[in-house]
């Protein structure tokens, strides 16, 4: 909300120069961040004069209209300017800026020759000036403000200090003058008089005279005033300090009727309304929309009322969506004689969902939804009639009301809470000052019991803490001291967390950068790259950022795939990247625990309820290179990463957790369908690796034979801490075998039948050497075999033996040829 | 007798003097052939001893040994010399310029919010903190309701939220990482101690400042006698521990529905105020509705912007760098070893 400092000034006694930093201080201290203090009118230097029109010459020829106007600047000759607008006639009064002058954005005045005159000065317009966006014409002042010659910079209050302040949801008092001049002064320790207080309400009796009101759904709102005016002047002008205040608050001057509602609500913070009663037929009724036809709001929008919308209406029609917009069928216009002005505290969540329906956000509305001081209706809308009496030439007819303003309830507290919360003493008298110093009054007291009244303007004033944070904001939260709470011993990471740190240190160790993907896709793009079934089950956010991207993920790899064609983009040749994250598999059946309120501690079951409404989100670990893990250097060929390395990796984050794999050949998508592994513990999947599918390389134009790999870290047990077996010290016997099998029997199962025919001496298996051109359709396999005894030397028959029977195994599981 | 003493004798100043003059250990080689090898003088003298008397074998002996051992010495001496001449000589020949790139190690990398995520977890660990995670889609009532922010609230709306498909499923992706503290507050009893980091999201678009999906590091603690001195004791170590020990932490008033009172946390850094998160004292309606009498506890909370923090930190200006997997990025800070 901005705020000119010469309006606050009415009702703090502020020091007469105060520093923008003081200011923004003061304001901070007590819970409101300063946006901007604007020093209005300080790029602007007269002399700025009020002139009156005596002569106007229209030039012809020109492109645009152009007129030689002759001013009485009050200097007893006339001065002539040209000027474009033509919003203005002889007799009116303007404001001239003379030569030496200098407008904002350094636009300097001087005498100039131009349309074959001599202009010595300018006609202003408002947004010349920096007092408004307004340029439709040149300020025409109101008839009689001011004589010619007067100081136009006095006259229209340029100069000022307007401080843009942040107000919190819970401070909706705060969006007026009113209340945030009582926070400075609460701040600055200053005094305050509350513009409130003031008003005379009692002089504007509720009669039967006048527009009546009726409500029909008292849930939506509190209290609400309708005051009548006959005999208004519509056409009468807004005074210079009225239409000035209103635009350094960052609105516009309208008219007289609605400048006035404008302004009592900038100073109280109470929205008002003023319908012309000539157009309302019968009383008035304020009622939830329910089947209302179509209905034109101020702002010219045509609007589709919901059945719940909150509306005031005549006996016939909507007239005002209640709270946040006038309709334009009773708007005020230039003819209005007769005013009803509404004032009501409405019920702040009624607006809130009323206004984003129909995503509308007034001045009025912001205000209303976050809570308007009850007793306002009554004060704002008599402060109101009386400038419209004044200023108009109104008088008051009658006036109705609905209602009675609620307020927040005593709080009964316990003073010595305060320094309990605090951490730092705070004395009985402080607490007692600061709580009045906001609003506050005290009623009984005891040694541990207070009865707390809070102000009207404070609906948030519930508990406790709610009058420690008060008390808080008074002292200046500065004065809190710092200690430092220490929780148990023993802390430390879970066993999932400790993995995940593992696993991230040790693929960054080994040549991959970690990257964090938007968890966001396209599901053409997933679906391009072949993903099927439970695995292309995702979740759709019904509001995505944009519509390219309206699922969640389901798998690491598009994200992984996207982030290696960026790098590829900027440059990159070897690209290794990982990332650890959470998936989205839209597989399970989901119920939503339906609405379950705050009241109560929710119980076991339906905390279960709350639980299972959440899908499981395993975390995966994925990585995909292009290129080499190492670049190739003047020393040696970069480090290659083919299928066997992506299966190597995957197969060692999983084996780094203790956990023993098995590797089988699998069709996944977007892998290889000849060149992808699919890693078992136990027969059960936990990753798969291995050469991406050609076609989705060459989409995504990445380099032939990229690769990726995927291990689904929450599926990979977690191992007990492991038992050390003891080192054998007896040599090793060592066994070469080579055989020859049909190409269609994985190496790993020939392992397996070695491994299970070689005995429980046989200490390691591996395989040395493959080689293809044995004969169609057939490979040769060579594998070390490792033996060792914990007690004795091996001998040579023993070893052949266990080789002997190796052999027959691979034989006759794998039809294995002993290679001659 | 075939050899005469004198002959041994300058035999063996012959053989000093050619193992004396040898240059390198090939002319050391063909000079122990020639006085030490088996046709050598001395050699002979060797043999001859057989063929002499008696009474003259043992001082001829004697003769012949030390002529022997003096050569045999100088021999062992001399190669030592040329071997080390040698060595010296054929390592400066194998001198390589060590200057060369080693780039063929392969450089990989952690994301700079890992780093930050770990060192945070460790430096809460040390207090005695556990660090709790939680979903990253999540339940409306954990993300909103239960932390008393209505149904009505301007957080909930679908310019903030991001909401799943059907609406009934009552999903969102979590906006802050909170829900973690309301299912650590209804699982466990206090004392509460947690560090919760993880991935949040929020409906801004994407700019240099801005990103939708972000990381948050947010504490809870439940005990007995907390106060807001502690929560502010505790942002005090938390700031000097990540931006510098002379860091200086400031808090101002706000507002938040989950705490009261709440507060802005600022730090001073390189000259100027840097708004860092937000924190408060856990609102009794949050702890009510998890179970904790608020009679026998209070506790505090607060929450902070990782990669606020990491750009605050690193000077980074762009937040496209930390959202982009960039590897020039990410290698850029190598495994955060300090």
């Amino acid at each position: 909300m901005k705020i000119p400092l010469s309006w606050v000034r009415e009702f703090v006694d502020l020091p007469s120069k105060i520093s923008n930093s003081d200011l923004e201080d003061a304001f901070v201290r007590v819970g409101f961040e300063v946006e901007e203090i604007i020093e209005a009118g300080s790029d602007l230097t007269g002399p700025l004069v009020v002139a009156k029109v005596e002569t106007i010459e229209e030039l012809s020829g020109n492109k645009k209209p152009i007129r030689y106007v002759g001013l009485d600047c009050g200097e007893g000759n006339t001065r002539y300017v040209i000027c474009g607008a033509t919003n203005f006639q002889v007799g009116d009064l303007v404001v001239a800026a003379l030569p030496g002058a200098v407008l904002p954005n350094d636009f300097a005045i001087s005498a100039r020759e131009t349309y074959g005159k001599t202009s010595n000065g300018m006609i202003c317009s408002s947004r010349e000036l920096g007092l408004s966006d307004e340029h439709s014409g040149i300020i025409v002042l109101p008839a009689d403000s001011a004589k010619p010659g007067v100081d136009a910079v006095a006259l229209l209050e340029i100069q000022d200090v307007i401080v843009d302040a942040a107000v919190n949801p819970d401070r909706g008092y705060a969006l007026s003058i009113r209340g945030l001049a009582r926070e400075l002064a609460a701040s600055l320790s200053l005094k305050y008089t509350d513009p409130a207080i003031s008003v005379d309400s009692n002089k504007y009796e509720v009669n039967k005279d006048g527009v009546q009101i009726s409500v029909e759904d008292p849930s939506a709102l509190s209290i609400v005033f309708i005051r009548s005016i006959s005999g208004f002047d519509a056409s009468a002008p807004t005074p210079i300090w009225m239409s000035r205040r209103i635009e350094k608050c960052g609105m516009r001057s309208i008219s007289l009727a609605v400048d006035i509602t404008n302004y009592v609500m900038l100073e109280l913070g109470q929205p008002l309304h003023a319908f012309d009663s000539s157009k309302i037929d019968g009383s008035l009724i304020i009622k939830r929309a329910g089947n209302s036809l179509n209905f034109k709001t101020l702002d010219g929008q045509e609007r589709k009322l919901d059945k719940d919308d909150l509306v005031v209406a005549d006996k016939k029609e909507p007239l005002a969506l209640a709270g946040v917009m006038g309709g334009a069928s009773s708007e005020v216009t230039s003819s209005t004689t007769s005013i009803a002005l509404e004032a009501a505290r409405f019920d702040p969540v009624t607006i809130a969902r009323g206004s984003r329906r129909h995503k509308l956000s007034s001045e009025a509305s912001r205000r209303l939804e976050r809570g308007v001081d009850p007793s306002l209706a009554e004060i704002a809308s008599s402060r109101a009639i009386d400038l419209m009496i004044e200023l108009g030439g109104a008088s008051h007819i009658g006036s109705a009301k609905s209602g009675e303003p609620k307020f927040v309830p005593v709080v009964t507290f316990d003073p010595n809470f305060v320094s309990q919360y605090l951490g730092t003493k705070v004395s009985l008298d402080e607490v007692e000052e600061k709580l009045k110093i906001v609003g506050c009054e005290i009623g009984k007291k005891s040694e541990t019991q207070w009865s707390i009244t809070p102000p009207s303007w404070r609906a948030d004033l519930l508990l406790a803490p709610d009058l420690v944070e008060e008390v808080a904001r008074m002292i200046g939260y500065q004065r809190i001291p710092s200690r430092l709470p220490v929780g148990k011993s023993g802390a430390q990471l879970t066993p999932s967390q400790t993995r995940k740190r593992a696993i991230a240190n040790y693929l960054a160790g080994k040549g991959f950068s970690e990257v964090y993907n938007s968890p966001f896709v396209n599901p053409s793009f997933v679906a391009d790259l072949g993903f099927t079934g439970d695995r292309a089950k995702s979740f759709k956010l019904a509001n995505p950022m944009s519509e390219e991207f309206p699922d969640l993920r389901t798998h690491l790899l598009p994200g992984l795939l996207l982030t290696a064609v960026r790098n590829q983009g900027r440059g990159a040749k070897d690209i290794a990247i990982f990332e650890i994250g959470s998936v989205f598999r839209n597989t399970e059946k989901l119920d939503s625990p339906g609405v379950v309120g705050i009241d109560v501690v929710p119980n076991e079951k339906i905390k279960t309820s709350i639980y299972k409404s959440v899908p499981n989100q395993p975390l995966h670990v994925g990585a995909v290179v292009a290129g080499k893990l190492s670049a190739d250097s003047w020393h040696t060929k970069g480090e290659k990463f083919t299928w066997v390395e992506a299966i190597g990796f995957a197969r060692s984050i999983v084996e780094n957790t203790g956990s023993i794999t098995t590797t089988v050949p699998s069709d996944f998508a977007p892998w290889h369908p000849g060149r992808c592994a699919e890693i078992q513990i136990d027969g059960k999947p936990v990753g798969h690796a291995g050469e991406l599918h050609p076609r989705v390389v060459s989409l995504l134009g990445l380099p032939e034979r990229s690769c990726a790999f995927v291990v689904v870290l929450s599926a990979i047990p977690f191992s007990d801490s492991k038992k050390a077996s003891s080192l054998v010290t007896m040599p090793p016997a060592i066994q070469d075998i080579s055989l020859i099998v049909d190409q269609s029997i994985p190496a790993a199962s020939v392992e397996f039948a070695l491994r299970e025919g070689a005995g429980n001496l046989l200490e390691s298996i591996s395989l040395f050497d493959r080689y293809e051109k044995v004969e169609e359709g057939k490979v040769s396999l060579a594998f070390t075999l490792v033996f060792r005894a914990n007690d004795r030397t091996l001998t040579a028959d023993e070893v052949s033996e266990f080789r002997k029977a190796a052999t027959e195994s691979a034989t006759k599981k794998c039809g294995a040829v002993l290679r001659a | 007798m075939s050899i005469s003493i004198a002959e041994v004798e300058e035999s063996a100043f012959n053989a000093l003097s050619a193992i004396a003059g040898a240059k390198d250990l090939a002319e050391l080689k063909t000079v122990k052939i020639e006085h030490l090898g088996d046709k050598s003088a001395l050699a002979r003298a060797s043999q001859a001893l057989g063929k002499i008397a008696a009474e003259e074998k043992a001082s001829f002996g004697k003769i012949v040994g030390e002529a022997k051992a003096k050569v045999s010495a100088a021999f062992e001496a001399r190669i030592k010399v040329l071997e080390a001449d040698r060595d010296a000589r054929v390592l400066v020949e194998e001198r390589v310029d060590v200057t060369l790139p080693s780039t063929n190690i392969p450089k990989g990398g952690l994301h700079p919010l890992t780093i930050l995520t770990n060192e945070i977890s460790d430096l809460f660990l040390g207090l005695g903190y556990r660090v709790a995670e939680g979903p990253e889609l999540e339940a409306e009532w954990l993300n909103f309701d239960a932390l008393n922010i209505p149904a009505d609230h301007p957080a909930r709306t679908m310019q903030d939220t991001f909401f799943i498909e059907p609406l009934d499923s009552k999903l969102v992706l979590r906006t802050h990482t909170s829900p973690v503290q309301i299912r650590t507050m209804l699982e466990n009893k206090p004392p509460i101690y947690v560090i919760c980091p993880g991935r949040t999201y929020r409906a801004d678009e994407l700019d240099a400042t801005h990103t939708p999906v972000f990381s948050q590091v947010e504490g809870l603690v439940i005990d007995r006698g907390i106060t807001m001195a502690d929560l502010k004791g505790t942002l005090d170590y938390f700031a000097q521990s990540i931006f510098g020990p002379d860091v200086v932490t400031r808090l101002r008033p706000s507002f938040f529905p989950f705490t009261e009172p709440s507060a802005e946390v600022d730090f001073f850094f390189n000259g100027r105020w840097i708004e860092w998160g937000g924190c408060g004292m856990v609102n009794p309606k949050v702890l009510e509705v998890c179970g904790i009498n608020t009679k026998e506890f209070s506790g505090f909370a607060f929450g902070m912007g990782l990669e606020r923090t990491l750009m605050v930190r690193h000077g980074i200006t762009d937040m496209h760098d930390i959202v982009e997997g960039d590897i020039r990025f990410t290698r850029s800070f190598g495994l955060g070893i300090k």
